[in-house]
């Protein structure tokens, strides 16, 4: 294995009775890289991560991480990585410090530093001044960053992310991705599962597709979105009653009929370039008002439904792109 | 032995973790004073008058009883604590850390032993105020309170493997009462072995619990020891040692529900 490989796994297997949540599972993620792990509630992320973070031995197929073997070396790795859940893993009869505090000492750092590390990561994570008060008493997002922050302690070099902004409101989520990418800048190599596509599109460098235990694509966001076809022209019209005239005008640019998706004329084209100021040309001729006219790529929405044939996070929609809408 | 010291040193974070939770989740400690209390009135005042203890008054025969049996269920914390964390995830937290794989449940199993000290301080000063008195030498009295913490400290490790075993928090604590209480009573705690059917008898005289409480008789109050006390250490150190074993082992493999 190169030794800039972070995390590198081949061919992962599990069952837990009859059910099988990893069916052959590759991953690998190059030194201070962001390896996005994409797919809907029970499609095998969090048994791909608590393989790799040495809590449940593979049934078959081997990992390493940081150059170690997750079976064969699991003490020594538990010194390189930091992990945080889908729950906030933190005590809530303790105060903040002390829970960071704790962590240090668990990872046994040198005497004072784990309390020096708790109070330049309470400062990092905007938690100061609730640095004494008991957990309990945190909020939603206040107790996840507290949970991030824990799993920062020891600096570790590889950090396991379990869909770590679930349920957080939308401001959490942005500053979390921040720190996220700040890590990252340092270093540090990140796996991260999430079930949402503009979380995957913006923090990682790589995404695999992980769907009823197996990748089913893997590439960089983009080129995931080629997968799924080149670039669309939307077409949004003054009114609804030009639609068939529109369409007629457009026929020449359009690389087939265009469809109305949501009161938008929707065409993948012949040509990229000039596509827009011909198809602008063409309605203006033809008398018809313009609204709206863009290019747009795919999204990772698109990439999903054409892969898996179902929607990412059906059973909970939040978040899956409505941005790009 | 940097493994070893290590373990030591991840034992006492994880205790002082368990201890700093009593003064501020204070109703806990109803468990530890209240309800021992409690359990001593009624005891003595209820029961107290109905059954015939021939050679002792009710009271003294009672207290070495009802401490073992509060020795018995001062492990609760230690079940409702390790199935509060796996139910929180924390034990995903401690088993992803390079920290020894004994040290979350030494740690609880250890903080243990200081509220089972304040249970038995509690006892003994309520116990003085209803007429008991100790009848031994000083240095058995003291050899009994160290057999009594060594029992509680067994006790504590059935819970470990209780609370990780169940459910939810709730479970383990229903778990250990349906498993610990029907123990304590078909012994000598409260009331003599020789009023039972015969076939309670027959449990009863091979009971742990009767065992342990014959000590304590013998430690506190002068009664004939037989081969009571070094019986008791013997089951006290076979429960730790057996639970402790089959805890740490189903810990390292724990799965969150």
């Amino acid at each position: 294995m190169a030794a800039n490989v972070a995390i590198e796994a081949e061919g992962l297997r599990k069952s837990y009775g009859d059910v099988c949540a990893l069916d052959g599972v590759d991953l690998k993620a190059p030194a201070g890289t962001v390896l996005g792990l994409l797919g809907p509630n029970g499609a095998g992320k969090t048994t791909a991560v608590r393989i790799l973070t040495t809590l449940l031995p593979p049934d078959g197929g081997s990992a390493r991480v940081a150059g170690l073997d997750v079976e064969r070396e699991a003490s020594q790795l538990r010194t390189k990585i930091g992990l945080a859940g889908q729950y906030a893993a933190v005590d809530e009869n303790l105060t903040g410090a002390e829970n960071l505090e704790m962590v240090g000492r668990l990872y046994h750092l040198p005497k004072g530093e784990p309390r020096a590390r708790a109070g330049e990561l309470l400062e990092r994570f905007e938690l100061s001044d609730a640095a004494d008060r008991l957990v309990r008493t945190y909020s939603g997002g206040m107790r996840r960053r507290l949970d991030l922050a824990a799993a920062l302690v020891a600096r570790p070099p590889v950090l396991f992310l379990d869909e770590p902004t679930t349920g957080l409101d939308p401001r959490s989520r942005i500053a979390l991705w921040e720190t996220i990418e700040g890590r990252v800048s340092g270093g540090t190599t990140v796996l991260l599962t999430t079930q949402y596509l503009d979380e995957a599109d913006r923090l990682a460098d790589r995404i695999s597709v992980i769907d009823r235990g197996r990748v089913i694509a893997a590439g960089s966001s983009d080129e995931l979105k080629d997968q799924v076809g080149g670039e669309r022209l939307d077409v949004t019209l003054d009114s609804e009653a030009d639609t068939e005239a529109a369409i007629a005008a457009l026929e020449p640019v359009a690389a087939e009929r265009p469809s109305l998706v949501g009161g938008v004329l929707r065409m993948p084209v012949r040509q990229r370039r000039g596509a827009i100021a011909e198809a602008v040309r063409r309605l203006n001729e033809a008398g018809i008002g313009i609204d709206d006219v863009a290019m747009r790529r795919p999204t990772l929405d698109d990439v999903f439904l054409t892969l898996t044939g179902h929607a990412p996070a059906a059973e909970n929609g939040a978040g899956t792109g409505e941005g790009e809408r | 032995m940097s493994g070893f010291r290590n373990g030591v040193a991840d034992t006492l974070v994880l205790a002082r973790r368990s201890l700093l939770r009593i003064p501020r989740a204070p109703d806990l400690l109803l468990s530890f004073t209240v309800q021992p209390i409690m359990f001593v009135l009624l005891f003595v005042f209820v029961f107290g008058g109905a059954i015939e203890t021939p050679g002792y008054d009710y009271v003294d025969f009672l207290m070495p009883g009802i401490i073992v049996q509060t020795m018995a269920f001062g492990g609760f914390v230690t079940a409702l604590g390790l199935a509060e964390d796996l139910q929180k995830g924390l034990v995903d937290r401690f088993r992803s850390l390079p920290m020894s794989r004994a040290a979350v449940l030494a740690g609880r199993t250890l903080a243990d032993v200081a509220t089972n000290s304040i249970s038995i301080a509690t006892m003994i000063a309520v116990g003085a105020l209803v007429g008991f008195s100790f009848d031994a030498p000083l240095a058995h009295i003291v050899g009994g309170l160290l057999l009594l913490l060594l029992f509680g400290y067994a006790f504590s490790w059935v819970f470990a493997y209780i609370g990780l075993s169940s459910s939810s928090p709730e479970a383990s604590q229903s778990l250990g009462f349906i498993l610990i209480f029907p123990l304590t009573f078909i012994s000598s705690a409260f009331v003599p072995v020789d009023s039972m059917p015969a076939a309670l008898q027959t449990f009863a005289e091979v009971n742990p619990f009767t065992v342990v409480v014959n000590a304590m008789r013998a430690l506190f109050l002068g009664a004939p020891a037989g081969n009571a006390i070094w019986g008791a250490v013997a089951w006290s150190l076979a429960i730790a040692t057996f639970f402790a074993t089959i805890s740490v082992a189903k810990y390292k493999r724990a799965v969150v529900r």
